[in-house]
């Protein structure tokens, strides 16, 4: 296969388009290219918008920051005009987005393109994407492995080279743990960083969204255009938008990274942890000090999380009622029937099995003894961290304890499933910022090369730091720039 | 309580959702596990802890009382399963 525009960065294609020698629709054919002959297998498209990308193309003004770049979208993102299925049953092939969310308006604005619709766990329910609605997202890696989720077509896509980059969104680290289960850097900004306004919300104090990209630097080349303050979500943030790009000098000596002892524990898989032992190693050969710290909460961040976003969900969920939007059964007799069933019909398992136990842990006499106790523990986790960033200017650990996992393998078990999400949540439920960016590898069960990912928190509204800090470890190891083979 | 936390039936119906028979006894046992884990947070003394709603220092965000414009009632009713009038079309609410 002849080399593709599609697997460069975005760095690597503002150069070419700058010194002429490609074109946006150039860009724009290579990506629809390589999604028309890898795509099938992968499946981490759910609907590609081919004319309307190239006509973007053609217009598009290559001095703006992002100009004549596509991005595919995680399909809970409102594009004007497109799709926008949240992987679910409930609103495939029935509803069409009548405005654009902000951060597509300002990716539009820069000259980005969005291009295609990506897959996930319905309503960002999940940590594989298996419970998308539509369809079954594989690894690129192994085609026998879940991709990470719930923005497994994000991370697949990136992976691929079937997408420039992607956008995401992250409640409990679906950008950062499909990233690292599929090779890919994941960026979860800092609640309140970027606006939320257009994203269909899970549970709304922890959503935000982010880039999936190939490098740190093109993750902040999007950050850049897509954080500040929306007047259209009173919860993001009125504080100033620094220039990311600036903050990559490759100059860590002198930080202090924390490794946290309650992220070290028994239940890591050996090949994960010794690639993530090795990277802290190139860290600390960089110049950066390595410190042991705790946040003696963790054992807690589960249950806290499980809780407050299903109560957020199961209320936010509400508004699924067949009546503005959503397909609608034939002839319910009366209204309870019309919401009982349209429902029943429109919502994948997962999504019913968190919509039940949010709806339980708010309800009458339960609300005290789980809800409003997670609230309170989610402060304690807070705390940690808050004390934590006074030692320490980041924290390391892995993005998640295993590689990817084999489809079906966890499927049978919320439980387990949930408790794979542990490194991730608790950044959600602090408010803080993540980023995973590849570290190694290990090897499954069938001999298949997974890759794994080093994460990388910091302080609310310091997402320069975690980027400076991979992108200095990217300029010294290449596992970002290793691609799957296509079989 | 260990085998009987959460009425899946009863909770289904608050929700509006419709369960079968096998998915109630599904979520019956699945969630009867997770709920058996998540009281570990009685662990915690919590008492003096006050409660958190969301990670933003961001309270009560203002605006000036200008109208702006909306969607619009064509534009608002294009994803509806049903309408007439130029209105939302639900299923019968009152008794006949």
């Amino acid at each position: 296969m002849s080399p593709s525009l599609a697997d460069l960065t975005i760095r690597q294609l503002q150069s070419e388009l700058k010194a002429g020698n490609i074109s946006p629709v150039d860009i724009v054919n290579d990506v629809i290219k390589s999604i028309e002959d890898k795509d099938s297998e992968v499946g981490a498209y759910l609907s590609i918008n081919s004319e309307d990308a190239i006509t973007n193309a053609k217009e598009a003004d290559i001095s703006k920051p992002l100009g004549g770049i596509p991005v595919s979208i995680k399909d809970l993102i409102n594009v004007k005009g497109q799709p926008c299925s949240c992987g679910s049953r409930i609103l495939k092939d029935s509803y069409t987005s009548t405005f654009d969310a902000t951060v597509i308006k300002k990716l539009k604005e820069a000259g980005a393109i969005p291009l295609g619709r990506v897959n996930m766990d319905e309503f960002a329910m999940g940590s594989s994407t298996e419970n998308s609605g539509i369809q079954i997202t594989k690894n690129p890696w192994d085609f026998e492995s879940i991709p990470g989720g719930s923005s497994g077509g994000s991370a697949a896509s990136v992976s691929n080279g079937t997408a420039i980059a992607s956008l995401g969104s992250d409640t409990g680290g679906s950008i950062r743990q499909p990233a690292s289960f599929c090779g890919t850097v994941g960026l979860k900004p800092s609640y309140g960083r970027v606006s939320r306004y257009g994203l269909v919300a899970f549970a709304s104090s922890l959503d935000q969204i982010g880039p999936i990209t190939k490098t740190s630097e093109d993750a902040a080349i999007i950050l850049n255009t897509i954080a500040g303050k929306d007047q259209h979500d009173s919860t993001s943030l009125d504080s100033e938008v620094p220039d990311y790009l600036q903050s990559l000098n490759g100059e860590i000596k002198g930080l202090r990274i924390g490794m946290p002892k309650e992220y070290f524990t028994e239940g890591i898989d050996s090949g994960v942890l010794s690639s993530v032992q090795q990277g802290i190693q190139t860290l600390n050969d960089l110049g950066a000090e390595i410190v042991d710290i705790s946040l003696p909460h963790t054992e807690y961040a589960v249950s806290t999380y499980y809780i407050i976003a299903t109560a957020e969900a199961s209320a936010n969920l509400a508004r699924f009622d067949a009546v503005r939007y959503g397909n609608r059964v034939s002839d319910p007799t009366n209204i309870i029937e019309h919401y009982r069933k349209s429902r029943a019909q429109g919502f994948g398992e997962e999504v019913k099995r968190r919509i039940i136990l949010g709806t339980y842990v708010l309800s009458s006499g339960y609300s005290d003894a789980y809800y409003v106790k997670a609230q309170k523990v989610r402060t304690l986790i807070r705390n940690d961290f808050t004390e934590a960033f006074t030692k320490v200017d980041a924290i390391v650990s892995p993005t998640a304890p295993t590689p990817a996992f084999k489809i079906g393998e966890m499927s049978n078990d919320p439980l387990q499933m949930y408790l794979a999400d542990i490194f991730t949540i608790a950044a959600n439920l602090a408010g803080i910022c993540g980023i995973s960016t590849p570290c190694g590898f290990t090897t499954s069960d069938n001999g298949k090369k997974l890759p794994v990912g080093l994460q990388l928190l910091g302080p609310a509204l310091q997402e320069a730091t975690v980027l400076k800090i991979s992108d200095a470890f990217e300029k010294s190891t290449d596992w970002h720039k290793q691609r799957p083979k296509q079989i | 309580m260990q085998d009987n936390n959460i009425d899946v039936n009863y909770v289904a119906d608050l929700a509006r959702l419709e369960l079968t028979e096998d998915q109630c006894e599904r979520f019956s046992e699945q969630l009867n596990k997770v709920i058996d884990f998540i009281k570990q947070l009685e662990e915690l003394d919590t008492d003096s802890i006050d409660p958190m709603a969301h990670a933003s220092p961001i309270y009560d965000v203002m605006r000036d009382d200008v109208s702006r414009p909306g969607l619009g009632s064509e534009i608002a009713l294009l994803n509806s399963p049903m309408t007439s009038n130029n209105q939302f079309k639900v299923t019968r609410v009152v008794e006949s």
